[in-house]
């Protein structure tokens, strides 16, 4: 067992232990803690695949902003001493958790098999690493359009969350 | 590391997620498994674009994120919205729109 191989066990059994706690946990900011974890795991996972910007913008974006995000509104609600309640029952989430299982061996054969008569497999693992000339040189000229398209869904994101906020205070005042 | 071991990992990952949306009912955690699912995706574009030897998985991990973190301020600015109005964030008791 090579270094990669160590690594690779480590960061996926730490993302898949940190999801698991973020659906398992009662009181949601211990899930928001764990999904960190998760996201931090991922990011290790993202150097070991070579895509060292996507890493750090993962740390960045995700495990910082979103984050952040996330715990502030739990702790504005204060939802602590809501979420006690907030459970299906017993045999409805074993229904689901069965359902979950079917989707996972689904995801898991596709996984396995079904690219094997695709270019994907055939295609010799490459040993470079996609640096950060390569994605912008790709996001600037052949994915230019989408690219703006992605400003324009910021735009829209920032306007509806002003107006969501901002019709509150006006119904309360 | 083969690209088959990336993909089953991200398989797991994005069932988990399924589970989180299907047992819990906090809208927060809800959308947490969203971004659980999303990440899962994103694992399978950086495993497939490392495959292939070439950047073009990176770039849609990219536009990924732009939405994901778009659709986190909106829908944190829907619950917060509906908090204030319900008092409770539990999907089974926001249940205004069904018929």
């Amino acid at each position: 067992m090579n270094a990669e191989q160590i690594l690779f066990i480590l960061f996926g059994a730490v993302s898949l232990i940190g999801a698991i706690a973020v659906i398992s946990f009662r009181h949601p900011i211990y899930s928001a803690l764990s999904l960190i974890v998760t996201f931090f795991a991922q990011a290790g996972l993202f150097v070991l695949l070579g895509a060292h910007f996507v890493a750090a913008v993962q740390v960045i974006v995700y495990a910082g902003a979103i984050m952040v995000l996330f715990l502030f509104v739990i702790m504005l609600l204060n939802l602590g001493t809501l979420s006690a309640k907030g459970a299906i029952g017993t045999k409805l989430k074993g229904f689901a958790i069965i359902l979950g299982i079917l989707l996972a061996a689904e995801g898991i054969y596709i996984a396995v098999n079904a690219l094997n008569d695709t270019a994907v497999a055939s295609a010799e693992p490459a040993a470079i690493t996609t640096t950060t000339y390569d994605i912008g040189e790709l996001l600037f000229s052949k994915y230019l359009l989408p690219f703006e398209v992605t400003s324009l869904i910021l735009l829209a994101a920032l306007i509806g969350v002003i107006v969501l906020v901002k019709r509150d205070s006006e119904v309360e005042n | 590391m083969s690209l088959e071991y990336y993909l089953v990992l991200s398989a797991l990952l994005f069932t988990t997620g399924v589970i989180g949306v299907l047992i819990r009912r906090n809208a927060i955690i809800i959308f947490m498994c969203i971004e659980l699912m999303l990440n899962a995706a994103n694992l399978a574009f950086v495993a497939i674009s490392r495959s292939l030897g070439e950047a073009t998985g990176q770039v849609f991990v990219f536009f990924v994120m732009t939405v994901a973190a778009a659709e986190v301020a909106i829908g944190l600015a829907i619950i917060v919205s509906v908090f204030k109005h319900r008092q409770t964030i539990n999907v089974d008791e926001v249940n205004s729109l069904k018929g």
